[in-house]
């Protein structure tokens, strides 16, 4: 960075290097852990390391202030070695109150380094977060690292010059705490002063005391004397990168990107039909900033009408795309229904939560998979693609789009609340130079004929309202497979039925082979998995590869219809595992597709994988099997 | 087509009708309203090509399929959704949604409000029966207190639902009712309707022979009509009656309509509420109106147009596309970036 107002060259000559680290950030849900977590985040990547976060945040909008339920938290793994998650245990625990340290502290490592604003440890917060006493005092911090500083009282101070209220001023004190931490790992301030200095634009003066609470809290952490054992850290470039253009990005916001560019592809107008639900909102809200490429967003007045408008929409000549998560995808079923028997494109994305029913909408699960597969009424066979991680989320919308579109089908697209909200350093891909996959429109007259059927796709011809001469009427009656005209011949409903499963099972030839992320393409243990999960596997698997147990992982993106050489791989591992943020939905489609002895690995705690629990778990059933 | 100087041969109203066989109870007031659309269709002249024809579920969302245009029969309900996304993504398509009472204000009750309110530019026909047709009688939203049906054996105790109050109420700038059987009527107003722009709301009493045969004859058998009925036109005196002597006039001293007679207690046709139909209050008061107190009021009870939904978004879009600085590529490399090894550029 050049021209920078901060002098970098400062470097503490005792710094350590370390290849990773973890660092979680907690305190009250105004305490603006989220934006700090952010902004470190920014510095991380601009330090150009490795990273993954994790945003985890609660239900309650605003709850009552230090309470354990009102904790927000957000996480970030960065390394110059490949991050596959936000990590595990946490290095460094900043916690802002008491309710942050009660909750957090368990994900602390012994001996790790817990920063805390002493100023917030009155008896009436200790109190709220169900201490009875002071553990700042009661020794039973012993087994950490303790940096106990009043941030609150040091951040009135630092912005005193100001003229803020006590409240504006002790508001700033996220921004000093994230200098103190910006310190410990030689982050470079600026990106974030100039951020604060876009962010706060129409306030100048909150600008300058949160720039001012940022350098306070660096110049201390700088100056005093730490505790012993207390150390600063380089942690340096991650060397595997390949060369490009960075940014980070979210899942929600590759999802919502690469919405866009799949539907520019297929020279198709995006009209995008959703309505308001966590974890999937944000999709909305980014392709809502986007007119300007022709993309109508569409705020319906329920699930049923997004998705019924997106249909819609398809039907008129667009590209008809609804985004919601669990509960709202319950309500689209029926409709749902309507677009696989009315045989048009549609893409419906699933941001799944946790549930049942309401669940924890804040928190991840992959509980939908049979949702997804089996939750409609009739014979209604539909695509079901997965996104692995924040970047493969672009990457899973546009083949969205590219199938949808040439087999004239709708098509789910499963992420969750986790790689939704999460983000990681993301290469940025050039639209110009991606392969365009324009629809054929049907033009030829002189009549609609139905029965006329692409040979390999099975897709029918797309023929739109205000065409000329091919005036036809669909809907979500049976049609006679040779007319289109509503039909209840036995016969034919057993063709349409037929035709349109084998319509979706031919989608097969648009996927690539199964291949395997880690390990050896045949052996004793394979372990499976789908969606976010991707991360925890491949880092426990690699870990056990380097202890020397030969396990290998292999991670399926197209979920209906599965890979073709899928079984085939399968079947050259002695145990298949299978990990799932769910009670063991994807496990019962493998054993029904392929009748092998699949086992699960199941977590249902609204919390995604840590690296070692299923490190444990898989050596278990390595060992088990010797 | 290199015929383009050549005018096309006007349509008829049978050039509307596909080549399906209706397939309605015989005698279903929906035959009446069917060949009313197709009238009207030709008369405005439309194309097939530029028409769609949605409906939802229920005896009325066959139309589609009788009809020689685009048509799409969905779901209980939910044809107002359908209508909107078809609107979003080609506002040049004429668009009309045919739906039932139980299909329009029961399970789509919800859509019926949200597309009045947005004023998206559709027809909505409303086919009320008051009574569950389809599934073979129940009683519906619309049907009055006491109706006596398989899941109402001892009547029915719910509060129907006014459709036009409830057009009204949710913001529709255009309101109108008619009759199955007054083709003539029911043309006119079908055409007010098509040229309106934005939702153009009509409700027809439509006579269902198996479950509910005879529901509207305190108005509309023939010898009731003309004095349980009352056609409003804009700029005309409310007039009504066999005999053309009764009109409507405001209560003195309040809001309220009362039914007088020309040349009784001094009344003359000076004192008859002349039809305003952008006065929405006079709308509301008409379609307030029940028999056999009031007759029931027919024609375009309320017609003022306002924004259209689907207009403001393309205008919206094209204001914002034409001023575009930035490609898909750009919104990509928006925010902070950095380069890595290589000749890549930092943003």
């Amino acid at each position: 960075m050049t021209g920078s107002a901060i002098d970098n060259s400062r470097v503490s000559p005792v710094r350590q290097t370390l290849d990773s680290a973890v660092v979680r950030f907690s305190g009250d849900s105004g305490d603006g852990m989220q934006i700090t977590g952010g902004q470190f985040t920014l510095a991380t990547a601009v330090a150009q390391n490795n990273l993954s976060t994790f945003p985890d945040y609660p239900a309650e909008i605003r709850a009552p202030t230090g309470t354990t339920f009102g904790v927000s938290a957000f996480q970030i793994n960065f390394g110059s070695r490949v991050i596959k998650t936000a990590g595990d245990e946490f290095d460094v625990l900043v916690a802002m109150n008491p309710a942050a340290l009660k909750v957090e502290l368990p994900g602390l490592k012994v001996g790790g380094i817990l920063i805390v604003d002493s100023g917030s440890f009155q008896e009436r917060n200790l109190h709220r977060a169900g201490y009875g006493a002071d553990p700042l005092k009661d020794g039973s911090l012993e087994a950490y690292r303790v940096i106990e500083m009043d941030i609150s009282t040091l951040t009135q101070d630092a912005v005193s010059a100001f003229g803020l209220s006590k409240k504006e001023a002790l508001r700033c004190k996220n921004f000093w705490t994230l200098g103190y931490v910006y310190w410990m790992f030689d982050r470079d301030r600026q990106a974030t002063i100039d951020w604060l200095k876009r962010k706060f634009a129409s306030r100048p003066d909150i600008a300058d005391a949160n720039i001012a609470a940022l350098n306070a809290g660096h110049a201390l952490a700088e100056t005093m004397e730490t505790a012993d054992g207390l150390q600063s850290y380089t942690v340096p470039h991650a060397p595997d990168i390949e060369p490009g253009l960075y940014r980070t990005v979210t899942g929600a916001e590759a999802m919502a990107w690469g919405l866009a560019v799949g539907s520019k592809l297929a020279a198709l107008r995006l009209v995008f039909c959703s309505y308001p639900i966590t974890p999937a909102s944000p999709v909305l809200h980014t392709l809502s900033k986007m007119i300007e490429h022709d993309i109508v967003t569409f705020q319906a007045e329920d699930e049923i009408a997004a998705v019924c408008a997106a249909i819609g929409a398809s039907y008129a000549g667009g590209l008809g795309v609804t985004s919601s998560s669990g509960p709202g995808i319950s309500l689209k079923a029926e409709a749902i229904g309507l677009a696989v028997s009315s045989e048009r494109p549609l893409v419906v994305i699933n941001t799944q939560r946790a549930g049942p029913s309401t669940g924890l909408p804040t928190k991840t699960e992959q509980s939908d998979l049979l949702q997804a597969l089996y939750g409609r009424n009739g014979e209604c066979p539909l695509v079901v693609i997965a996104a692995r991680s924040p970047s493969d989320c672009f990457e899973m919308a546009i083949e969205a789009c590219h199938i949808a579109t040439k087999y004239q089908t709708p098509v789910m697209v499963l992420s969750d609340g986790y790689i939704s909200n999460a983000s990681e350093p993301w290469l940025i891909p050039d639209v110009d130079a991606m392969e365009p996959f324009p629809t054929d429109l049907h033009q030829d007259g002189p009549c609609f004929d139905p029965s006329i059927r692409d040979a390999e796709t099975l897709a029918r011809p797309w023929a739109i309202p205000g065409t000329p001469c091919l005036e036809h009427r669909i809907g979500g009656l049976e049609k006679s497979f040779e007319t289109g005209n509503i039909s209840y011949d036995p016969a034919n409903h057993q063709k349409m039925t037929d035709v349109r499963a084998a319509k979706v099972a031919g989608v097969v030839r648009d996927i690539p082979d199964q291949g395997v992320e880690a390990g050896p393409e045949s052996g004793p243990v394979a372990v499976v998995g789908w969606g976010s999960t991707y991360g925890p596997i491949n880092r426990a698997v690699s870990n056990l590869i380097d202890e020397g147990l030969s396990v290998s992982h292999i991670h399926v993106r197209n979920l209906w219809p599965l890979p073709a050489n899928l079984g085939a791989l399968l079947a050259g591992f002695d145990q298949v595992l299978v990990p799932e943020m769910n009670s063991g939905q994807f496990v019962k489609v493998l054993r029904d597709q392929y009748l092998i002895d699949a086992k699960g690995i199941n977590k249902v705690m609204g919390q995604p994988f840590k690296i070692h629990e299923l490190e444990d778990a898989i050596r278990a059933y390595w060992e088990a099997a010797q | 087509m290199n015929e383009a100087t050549t005018e096309a041969p006007k349509l008829t109203a049978k050039d509307f009708a596909s080549n399906q066989e209706v397939r309605w109870c015989p005698g279903c007031g929906d035959y009446a309203i069917l060949k009313a659309v197709q009238k009207t269709l030709a008369d405005v002249e439309a194309k097939t090509e530029n028409t769609v024809f949605v409906s939802g579920i229920g005896c009325a969302s066959r139309f589609p399929y009788y009809m020689a245009t685009y048509g799409f029969h969905s779901i209980h309900g939910r044809a107002p959704a359908i209508a909107t996304g078809i609107k979003l993504a080609n506002p040049d398509l004429d668009v009309w949604i045919i739906s039932g009472d139980g299909d329009a204000l029961s399970i789509g009750g919800n859509h019926f409000v949200h597309l009045v309110r947005r004023n998206v530019d559709v027809q909505f026909l409303l086919f009320n029966n008051e009574i569950y047709g389809l599934t073979k009688g129940q009683f519906s939203p619309t049907s009055r207190v006491g109706t006596r049906s398989p899941s109402s054996p001892l009547g029915c105790i719910e509060n129907p639902v006014s459709a036009v109050q409830l057009a009204l109420g949710s913001g529709g700038h255009f309101v109108a009712r008619a009759v199955d059987t007054a083709q003539k009527e029911l043309t006119e107003t079908l055409k007010r309707a098509h040229a309106f722009k934005g939702t153009s709301f009509v409700e027809i009493f439509q006579n269902c022979v198996v479950y509910n045969d005879g529901a509207f004859d305190a108005f509309t058998a023939k010898d009731k009509a003309a004095d349980m009925q009352i056609h409003v036109e804009h700029g005309k005196p409310l007039i009504f009656g066999r005999e053309r002597n009764k009109g409507l006039r405001i209560v003195s001293g309040a809001l309220a309509l009362e039914v007088v007679t020309i040349g009784e207690n001094g009344v003359t046709e000076a004192d008859i509420l002349v039809h305003d139909e952008t006065n929405r209050m006079l709308g509301c008061l008409l379609a307030d109106m029940n028999e056999p107190e009031f007759p029931v009021a027919m024609g375009v009870l309320y017609c003022k147009p306002g924004h259209i939904f689907e207009v403001e978004i393309r205008k919206m879009v094209e204001a914002q596309t034409s001023h575009a600085t930035t490609s898909l590529n750009d919104v990509l490399r928006q925010g902070h970036t950095w380069a890595v090894g290589g000749d890549a550029d930092e943003a």
